[in-house]
């Protein structure tokens, strides 16, 4: 299954990105990432980590370079294309981006809705998730009223509700105590274990040690470096046939 | 960890057969919107109805007076006029494809010029004509209206024969115009309403505009989005619709019972049978449908600007 070479997620070639008409924020990133596997991505504040998280998640078109996701080329992609997409990836946002008129259980159905369930199938899920997160008590509570280390969680069980093929997250523990950190982590792992593959971008390297699998790519002034190897070998994985 | 297994129980993306749950909850349009569409539904309706009236009376008054001569007799002295007229009843009915040859009351036809001779007329002062109506089959034609004239003048060279349409082609040329003017007005107003709701949608689209975003990010379709602001605006136009078709109803209502109150036969002939009822009520559904379509178009326009 994960086979080298084979049905690689994403992969990026000679990216670059510019927004209007200053320097590059993104120049010459190249990777490659693979089903099943987690990746740390880090680098200082400005390094660029949300931008090339943007590109991931179809946010935002390179300046230059070639992006494919899941097999598809995102650059000649008609627009009508991108829902489908859209619908594979499960995102964090580094400003949670939760909807403001909406509940917290709402918030998190919203995914599960828009890619056509019935409410039915809804209202468990949901309910399970947002305890999960110890969000328990606050279901119908709007995004203004929760803190905002709650108000990451529901982004977080949001992203992760529709068990999406690429989870990408951005500082999604940035606004919690260290030992939420651990469990959101722990929450990562297991949704990767079934088979997602994980992106999370952080400039706490504590948090790197916490996933021993993890590969780490590194963002510095807007280049990729390869502390690992990650990018270059398709990651070996216990199970995994050579 | 077996806990979080749990935690993702919807694996595949198969699509139930179930009732699909609503993406967002309906905001409600916000502001003037249904305030706006009930006043321009108020006004078309009262346009449709009076152009619905006006082409009513035209038809009326038209078979009424179709294939109608009106024979006036004027002359000062009653004895003779009644005389004439019953003289002129006889030459008429003689006459081949002329019947329904009735002599008009003489209560009738003071009636009829009451109003510019006032109620006691003094028969010495001003002679009241007598007038003698007849129907001829088919149409009436020039050559015809020359031989009743010929017939007629040989006996009483005093009389006059007029066909009843003739003197009002200026009436139906009026009511037509007047047609024509509320039909105008119907597509202004429609106009109107498309403009409004165009602002409004755009308004409602730039202040939800994060929460488009968001939704777009989370894989919703364009139609999926157009559909939420699509159906707030069907809401607040059936809203508009509903109020509006009430107070112009009303209006129509209380203007045709002055109408009939009225008693003449011009007037009355504006009443608007069950099927104009029909389409005074299909109005608001246009409306709605026009509002509604509208919004859609502005939404999906402006989210193809968008990634
Ligand atoms: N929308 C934008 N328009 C213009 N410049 C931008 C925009 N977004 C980001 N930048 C610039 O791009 C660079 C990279 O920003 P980015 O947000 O990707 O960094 P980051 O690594 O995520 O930082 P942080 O750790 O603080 O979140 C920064 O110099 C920033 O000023
Ligand atoms: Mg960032």
């Amino acid at each position: 299954m994960n086979t080298p070479g084979s049905g690689e997620i994403v992969q990026f070639d000679n990216v670059g990105l510019r927004y209007g008409t200053e320097r590059e924020v993104l120049s010459d990133v190249s990777f490659t990432l693979y089903p099943g596997s987690f990746y740390f991505l880090t680098g200082a504040s400005g390094a660029g980590k949300t931008s090339l998280l943007k590109l991931l998640y179809l946010s935002q078109r390179p300046s230059r370079g070639g992006i494919r996701i899941f097999g598809t080329d995102a650059i000649t992609m008609p627009r009508e294309k991108l829902p489908a997409l859209r619908r594979r990836l499960g995102v964090v946002f580094q400003e949670f981006r939760l909807v403001s008129h909406l509940s917290a259980f709402d918030n998190v159905a919203l995914p599960l809705r828009v890619a056509g369930f019935a409410e039915s199938e809804i209202a468990k899920p949901v309910a399970d998730m947002l305890e999960w997160v110890g969000l328990a008590d606050r279901m119908s509570a709007r995004p203004a009223t929760l803190s905002g280390g709650e108000q990451q969680r529901v982004a977080i069980a949001r992203a992760v509700i529709g068990r999406p093929q690429l989870l990408v997250a951005d500082e999604p523990t940035g606004n919690v105590d260290p030992d939420m950190a651990v469990k959101l982590l722990r929450l990562f792992e297991a949704l990767n274990r079934l088979g997602t593959t994980v992106v999370v971008a952080t400039h706490d390297v504590h948090l790197l040690k916490k996933v021993p699998d993890s590969l780490i790519m590194r963002l510095d002034k807007g280049r990729l470096s390869d502390p690992t190897g990650a990018l270059k070998y398709p990651p070996r994985r216990s199970g995994s046939p050579t | 960890m077996k806990r979080p297994l749990k935690l993702f129980p919807i694996g595949g993306r198969s699509m139930s057969g179930a009732a699909q749950a609503e993406l967002l909850p309906q905001a409600r349009m916000a502001g003037p919107i249904p305030w706006v569409i009930a006043i321009m539904v108020m006004l078309m309706v009262i346009a449709v109805a009076g152009g619905l009236a006006l082409r009513n009376v035209a038809r009326t008054a038209a078979n009424e007076l179709s294939g109608g001569i009106t024979v006036q007799l004027v002359e000062a002295r009653p004895e003779v006029r009644n005389a004439q007229a019953r003289q002129a009843s006889q030459i008429l009915s003689a006459l081949p494809g002329v019947s329904q040859v009735v002599q008009v009351p003489q209560a009738e036809v003071d009636a009829l010029v009451e109003p510019w001779l006032g109620g006691d007329i003094d028969e010495a002062d001003v002679p009241v004509p007598a007038m003698v109506d007849a129907r001829l089959d088919g149409k009436i034609t020039p050559e015809r209206l020359m031989v009743i004239r010929n017939a007629l003048r040989n006996q009483i060279p005093s009389a006059r024969v007029d066909a009843q349409s003739s003197w009002l082609t200026p009436v139906f040329g009026a009511i037509a115009s007047l047609q024509w003017l509320a039909l105008a007005l119907v597509l202004l107003l429609g106009l109107a309403t498309v403009a409004a709701v165009l602002l409004a949608t755009r308004t409602a689209l730039g202040s939800n505009r994060e929460t488009i975003e968001i939704v777009h990010l989370l894989g919703g379709t364009d139609q999926q989005i157009a559909r939420i602001f699509q159906r707030s605006t069907a809401l607040a136009a059936a809203e508009g619709g509903v109020a509006g078709l009430a107070a112009a109803i009303t209006v129509v209502v209380l203007i045709g019972r002055r109408f009939a109150g009225l008693g003449s036969g011009m007037a009355t002939g504006g009443a608007l049978s069950w099927i104009d009822w029909l389409i005074v009520a299909a109005v608001p559904l246009l409306g709605i449908a026009l509002a509604t379509a509208t919004a859609r178009w502005t939404v999906l326009r402006a989210l193809e600007r968008m990634l």
